[in-house]
């Protein structure tokens, strides 16, 4: 049978302690990826008063399966590592919640991070390393029949399609990786592509090729999906001759890369035309006292290595930012 | 023959050392027509087997039918927690709780045992509140890594208040409930038949929905 334990959440609760309504903390930080929790470990060894609000532990590397370029590691699996970064941090005794999302930050010399709980925090200082999530398409239909045949995790809901036609949109890693998960089961997968060309990396373009129920249209995007109760079609429209038609397919996987989760400081810090919050080069945002790290800045290249990296300089940057406040 | 190799067998005693009260495991099963119930009674086993105050009751379906309508169960593998003091949790498992549902599983154990993170007072507040019966449904896939943070959130609502009954579904070996419920994606959340949401939702969104029964 298979298991796929993830050991790091059951660290003894004695690490956890809960955020004090009424303390005004040093530091306090947004996202738990790896940029966030580098930048705990660095806080807590700095010996600042620290906390950690964390939406999903882990962000984008507790999705990903195999990695192999983060040095330590030959190969290790996401949630391996996601549970060895958790411990690390938990070794400290930080403030920390998750579960919870900071919805928007109140400026000044003391800080006001309101949470979708009701709850606040204060803190002299933010580090914001809310990284990135799946686009959405951002077409009619999408938001109405999530779930409904709209999908966004093929290793989730690939079984529900089994025996149907499908499409999935984009032609990216992501993309092929779900058309080869739903190709297994569905009778027939359509892969839509805004490009003339595929952007995922040969291997895996090669394994898609393997198999026969595949189509693939390129230059074309979807403008709107189709159905009331369930997903029945896709309206697709060609990039370049502009011309509409519409596919018959019971469900549509969106695998269209990223956005940074950067809403919830929209008006109040500098972003680039992407919504990336725009640092300098020591993870200092346009407003002082709050930095940012990691996949949701400017930043260019997007890694595990790299963001913790980031996370490391935002935490050292909060704490000589404390030392000259003082 | 073993489900768990040595490695998962020991990272599995490392967590349930730190259990509490005594948990009981009261699985229903069928001779017949359940091709899952011998897997899932040989998991429930091995569990049991790491941690002495991890307890085992087996009933059947068929033959035991009084027992079954007492808790309220009418499909098979199921598996319902009973705490330190016997009494029902409202905690359900209709499926092997296999794959990412392990984590789930041993949130349970680890919960009822009394081993539970302490919720915001606004959010404590809230469940408690909550005066109607609730049947909380979550339909899950082993492949699925957001299904158990909703599975356990559910499963948290039911300890806090005992009105509200909350079950993990496995659509795979519940393929006409998968059909009945309309479930094309997973995490999906039906309460009280009715009302439902698809993702993992914070515990807020819970308690929105329930609100409005
Ligand atoms: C499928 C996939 C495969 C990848 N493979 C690799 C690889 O092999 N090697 C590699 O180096 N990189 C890989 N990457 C990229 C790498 O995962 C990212 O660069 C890295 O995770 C970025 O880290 P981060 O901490 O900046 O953000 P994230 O990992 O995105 O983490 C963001 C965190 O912030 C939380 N959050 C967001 N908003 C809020 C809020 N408002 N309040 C509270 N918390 C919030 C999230 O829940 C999460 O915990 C992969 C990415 C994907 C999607």
């Amino acid at each position: 049978m298979e298991i796929n334990l993830s050991a790091g959440l059951f660290t003894p609760e004695k690490n956890f302690l809960q955020f004090d309504e009424s303390t005004v903390y040093d530091t306090v930080i947004v996202g738990g990826g790896p940029a966030g929790l580098t930048a705990a470990v660095y806080c807590m060894r700095k010996g600042l008063a620290a906390g950690i609000i964390i939406k999903d532990m882990g962000g984008q590397v507790a999705e990903t399966a195999g990695i192999e370029n983060y040095l330590g590691f030959r190969y290790v699996n996401g949630a391996e590592l996601v549970d060895k970064f958790r411990e690390q941090v938990l070794q400290f005794g930080i403030a920390f919640r998750e579960g919870a999302t900071v919805t928007s930050i109140q400026d000044g010399s003391v800080k006001r991070l309101v949470l979708d709980d009701g709850t606040s925090v204060s803190t002299r200082t933010v580090i914001i390393a809310s990284g990135k999530s799946w686009r959405r398409l951002g077409v009619k239909g999408e938001r109405e029949l999530t779930g409904r045949g709209v999908a966004y995790c093929s290793t989730c809901d690939a079984p529900f399609f089994a025996g149907k036609d499908v499409a999935v949109v984009g032609g990216g890693n992501s993309g092929i990786e779900s058309a080869i998960d739903l190709a297994k089961v569905a009778s027939r997968v359509v892969l839509v592509q805004n490009l003339d060309s595929l952007t995922a990396d040969r291997i895996l373009v090669d394994r898609l090729g393997e198999y026969g129920n595949v189509e693939i249209i390129y230059g074309h995007g979807v403008t709107e999906i189709l159905g009331e109760e369930r997903v029945r079609g896709v309206s697709i429209r060609s990039v370049g001759t502009g011309e509409t038609r519409n596919l018959e397919v019971q469900g549509i996987f969106i695998e269209i890369g990223l956005v940074p989760n950067s809403g919830f400081v929209k008006g109040l810090l500098e972003m680039n035309e992407s919504g990336e919050i725009v640092v300098d080069s020591a993870c200092a945002t346009s407003r002082p006292g709050i930095f940012a790290a990691g996949d949701v800045t400017s930043v260019p290249f997007k890694q595990i290595i790299i963001a913790g990296g980031e996370g490391a300089k935002a935490a050292l940057s909060a704490a000589e930012y404390i030392l000259t406040q003082k | 023959m073993a489900l768990f190799d040595d490695t998962v067998r020991n990272q599995l005693k490392t967590i349930l050392a730190r259990m509490g009260d005594p948990v009981t495991m009261v699985f229903f099963s069928q001779e017949i027509e359940c091709f899952t119930c011998r897997d899932t009674r040989s998991f429930i086993e091995e569990i049991a087997s790491l941690n002495e105050k991890l307890k085992v009751q087996t009933y059947n379906l068929v033959t035991d039918k009084e027992k079954a309508a007492q808790h309220d169960i009418d499909k098979v593998p199921a598996i319902l927690l009973l705490d330190g003091k016997g009494g029902d949790t409202g905690i359900r498992f209709y499926g092997i709780p296999g794959g990412y549902e392990i984590n789930s599983f041993l949130n349970a154990l680890l919960e009822t045992s009394g081993k539970r993170e302490p919720l915001p007072k606004a959010v404590a507040e809230r469940i408690a509140a909550i005066d109607r019966d609730v049947h909380i449904q979550v339909f899950v896939s082993l492949g699925c890594p957001y299904c158990p943070n909703a599975v356990s959130t559910a499963h948290r609502l039911a300890l806090e208040n005992g009105k509200i009954r909350a079950d993990m579904v496995e659509t795979a070996t519940f393929p006409h409930l998968a059909v009945k419920y309309n479930v094309s994606g997973v995490p999906k959340v039906v309460m009280n038949e009715k009302h439902d949401f698809t993702g993992a939702q914070p515990i807020t969104t819970f308690l929105d929905v329930m609100e409005k029964l």
